[in-house]
This record gives C-alpha cells, sequence and structure tokens, in this order.
C-alpha cells in the first residue's frame, strides 16, 4: 500500500496551485478596500475593526494593482479550488483515509497526550508509533479540510451579491456580509499560517522524502 | 535577508508566468469564461425574480460613501444642479415602439418601490441605503422592448477621465423587481455624490453597474457598438466583470 493515495497526491498538488494563486490575487483585492469590518455594512475607518496593510506587489497577481485582473483571476480559480475540495472530501470518505488517518480518538483528546504530543513536536521526533498521523497532524489536517478550506468556499459565496438571494442564510449565519469578508480574510491567512508550518515541518522532517512520497506516493511503513 | 531575495524572486517568477497566461490568447478567453461559468450557476441556482435582502430602517447605514464620479463637473451638469435638475429629462429610446423622454416629475408620478438594501463596491466596502423609485419594468414596458432587443443600457451624465459613464444589463436583471431608477435616498432627493438626480438600482450586483446621473434608458440588441464594447465605462476602461453578481 502507498503511504500517499493517488487522490491524496493530485488533490494535493492542484489544490497547492490554486491556493497561491487565490491568495495572492486575494492581496490584490484587499489593496482595493483596506478595511475590515463586522456585521452587514462598513465603508469608513471609524467602522473597521481592522486596517490592514498594503501588500507590496512582488506578492500580489498581477504584479501590479488591478483589481479588475485579480478578480478575474480570483473567480476563474474558485471553480477548480471548490470542485478539487469536493473530490477530495469524496474520496477521502470512500478510501476511509478520513476514517483511518485523520478521526481523532477521544483518548487522543486527552490532556496529558496532547502535552506528550507537543513534547514530541519540539524535540522534533517525529516518529509515531500506530496510525500514520500524530493527535496534532489529525488536528491541523483535520482542522484545514474540515472548517478552513470550507469557510473559504462558504465565505466566498456568501460575499457574491448574485449568490445572496437564493443562500441569504449562509450570510445570516456568518454575521452579515461584512463579517463574511472578514472572515474570508481570516480563514485566508489561517491557511498561509497552516502553510508557513507545514512547509516548516516538511524541511525538518526531510524534505527530499517527504516531497517525493507525495508525488510517488512512496511505501506505507505498515507495508 | 537572502531568504527574502529567494522568497521575492520566487514570487516575481510565479507572477511573471501568471501575467504570460493571463496575456495570451487561451489564458485570457479562459480569465472570460470564468466570469460566465459564475453567472450561469448563480443562474441556475437562483430564480429570476428572487430578491436581495432587504433590511428595517433601523439598518440604514449613518450617510452613504460615493464612489467614482461624486461631482461631475462636465457639459450643463453643473447649471442642471444649480437649478435643482428643473429641466432635467430621462429618455426612454433605442429598440422600442414608443420612445419616451419623461420629466422628474413624470418619474415621482408613477407607482413607486421603496426598498432598504446594501450596495457592494467592487473594492469591497458595503453601505445600506433606503431607495425609492419607479421599477425599470414599468418604463420598459410603457415603451415596449421591439422583439430584437437583448440589453438595456443605461445612459450617464458624468464624463470620467475623458469618457462617459455608461452600463449595461441583460432583460433578467432589468425585469427584476427590485431594479429601480432611483430618486430618493432615506426620503431625500438622491445627493450629488450618489447620482443625482437619478440612478439605477440593480440589487444583484455589484455597485459599479448602479449607473449615476441618469440621462437615458436604451434598448439593444448588442453592446458591440456601444462605447469599446464591453458592455459598460469599467469594462471598457479597465477590464471589469460585465456580470458583476460575484
Amino acid at each position: 500500500m502507498k503511504r500517499h493515495a493517488l487522490s491524496t497526491r493530485i488533490w494535493h498538488w492542484l489544490n497547492l496551485v490554486c491556493l497561491v494563486v487565490l491568495f495572492m490575487s486575494g492581496l490584490t483585492i484587499s489593496n482595493a478596500h483596506r478595511r475590515l469590518y463586522w456585521g452587514d455594512w462598513g465603508f469608513a475607518p471609524g467602522q473597521a475593526w481592522l486596517a490592514v496593510p498594503r501588500f507590496p506587489d512582488w506578492m500580489t497577481i498581477p504584479g501590479y494593482y488591478s483589481l479588475a485582473v485579480a478578480r478575474d483571476w480570483h473567480i476563474l480559480m474558485a471553480w477548480p479550488f471548490a470542485l478539487l475540495l469536493c473530490f477530495m472530501w469524496i474520496a477521502m470518505l470512500v478510501n476511509r483515509h478520513f476514517k483511518r488517518d485523520l478521526m481523532t480518538t477521544r483518548k487522543e483528546w486527552a490532556p496529558r497526550a496532547i502535552w506528550n504530543d507537543i513534547v514530541q513536536h519540539l524535540k522534533l521526533n517525529f516518529d509515531h508509533e500506530g496510525g500514520k498521523f500524530n493527535f496534532l497532524q489529525k488536528l491541523a489536517y483535520g482542522l484545514v479540510l474540515g472548517v478552513f478550506l470550507p469557510m473559504m468556499v462558504f465565505t466566498g459565496i456568501a460575499i457574491s451579491p448574485g449568490m445572496e438571494p437564493t443562500f441569504g442564510w449562509m450570510v445570516d449565519l456568518l454575521g452579515g456580509r461584512q463579517s463574511a469578508r472578514s472572515l474570508h480574510f481570516i480563514f485566508a491567512f489561517a491557511l498561509f499560517g497552516f502553510f508557513v508550518v507545514h512547509v516548516l515541518l516538511v524541511i525538518l522532517a526531510g524534505p527530499f522524502g517527504q516531497i517525493r512520497d507525495m508525488i510517488t506516493g512512496g511505501k506505507s511503513h505498515e507495508a | 535577508m537572502k531568504r527574502r531575495n529567494f522568497l521575492v524572486a520566487a514570487g516575481a517568477a510565479f507572477v511573471a508566468g501568471c501575467n504570460k497566461v493571463a496575456e495570451s490568447d487561451a489564458g485570457s478567453k479562459l480569465l472570460g469564461a470564468a466570469e460566465k461559468w459564475h453567472q450561469g450557476a448563480h443562474r441556475l441556482l437562483t430564480n429570476r425574480e428572487a430578491l436581495a435582502p432587504e433590511y428595517p430602517k433601523s439598518a440604514i447605514s449613518p450617510y452613504f460613501r460615493g464612489n467614482g464620479s461624486t461631482d461631475p463637473q462636465n457639459g450643463d451638469y453643473p447649471a442642471q444642479a444649480a437649478s435643482g435638475f428643473a429641466d432635467w429629462r430621462l429618455e426612454v429610446r433605442g429598440l422600442v415602439e414608443n420612445p419616451m423622454s419623461l420629466s422628474l416629475d413624470n418619474i415621482r408620478k408613477l407607482p413607486q418601490r421603496t426598498q432598504v438594501t446594501r450596495h457592494d463596491c467592487v473594492e469591497g466596502w458595503s453601505a445600506i441605503g433606503e431607495w425609492t423609485g419607479p421599477q425599470l419594468s414599468l418604463l420598459l414596458d410603457a415603451a415596449k422592448l421591439k422583439p430584437e432587443a437583448r440589453f438595456i443600457v443605461f445612459r450617464c451624465a458624468d464624463n470620467l477621465n475623458g469618457q462617459d459613464y455608461y452600463e449595461s444589463i441583460d432583460l433578467i436583471d432589468a425585469y427584476h423587481p427590485q431594479t429601480i431608477v432611483a430618486h430618493l435616498l432615506n426620503g431625500e432627493p438622491l445627493p450629488i455624490k450618489n447620482g443625482a438626480p437619478l440612478r439605477m438600482r440593480i440589487e444583484r450586483q455589484l455597485g459599479y453597474k448602479h449607473a449615476k446621473y441618469l440621462t437615458a434608458i436604451e434598448a439593444v440588441a448588442s453592446l458591440e457598438e456601444i462605447g469599446k464594447g464591453q458592455g459598460g465605462y469599467w469594462e471598457d476602461r479597465s477590464g471589469y466583470q460585465w456580470y458583476a453578481g460575484i
């Protein structure tokens, strides 16, 4: 058995491309109005909860300020991003990757077990007996797949005025359009935070083998 | 510093690649097509009459931000504004059986719709206001659209960066119950920054579709011959999406 299923590998790399384009074009869109608000409306400095810094051109798509072009990219990549996420969830449920590797057990939520996991992480000891992932990995991947990525889709739908007549309940649930916009931003940066930690841990765990396995599938330790 | 340089270089290379894709024929077609997929999905998922949310009066923003043209100085607009728009005319023309020219008084005497709605600017901000005016469908029915009419074009008095503002929508949005020719904001005649004396409300799309300083409503079969052919001022000038429901 392979360490990573083919569906996981395909999704992983295509999703990376989607996320990078969405994030970088999203930074341009953020530059168009650098304030975030809570509730239904907001347009002036006194109403904002956060003044967002201007993101420099080298980290944005396109590499100059064009809201129209950034929206083109964002609107395009939203499609493969959302459809691939659906694909990954179906694949994960069908091939039991979710149940086998990602679902946590009650035992793992015991404070002592969590503490032990953190200590092992800080000692950079990445060997874990039993399942494929330790608790912190399950938690991180579970949050990303179950909360952060889906929330990007939901908050994105909620800030589209053309979707609102049908998905108004979603906007209400998120606390209004400007709240949905703020959450879109917050989850984008939560994903960026995950990306940084993820890459860092891959580097610490031996980047060559890790990346090779995510491409070829590698060999499962259990096999 | 070295790592930062690497990041900058990697970012720049990626952006350059994206720009190459965007500039290629297939790439720009793909980027344009995505807009149509969203429009198709929205139309599939949403009833053509489905309403944008309406709010209680208590939700109205303390003031309503103006954007784009906020004080037109071209043509006779300043003189019109000085006279309180007493001689303002709104033409209904193009592919219609009965072209009309309406005064503000004519418009005020039509059946009115009042709606407290949220205005979403493409930049990201939102404001809530109460708009009053006749439904566009009323004017179109009175003028009687010819069967070949496909789009409604809005002509505006303001000239921005050397070009006359205009916008356009399809007949689904034109006949939407919340699509009104507004002359009141929060019960008062429209302020100049918000489009006095008349502006469109296209509630299921972003702010740049809501043409201000409205002078004419024109029924057309195609948008190709109008402006630079992209269907609106910002669409022509910067490549903004014609369908602004996202």
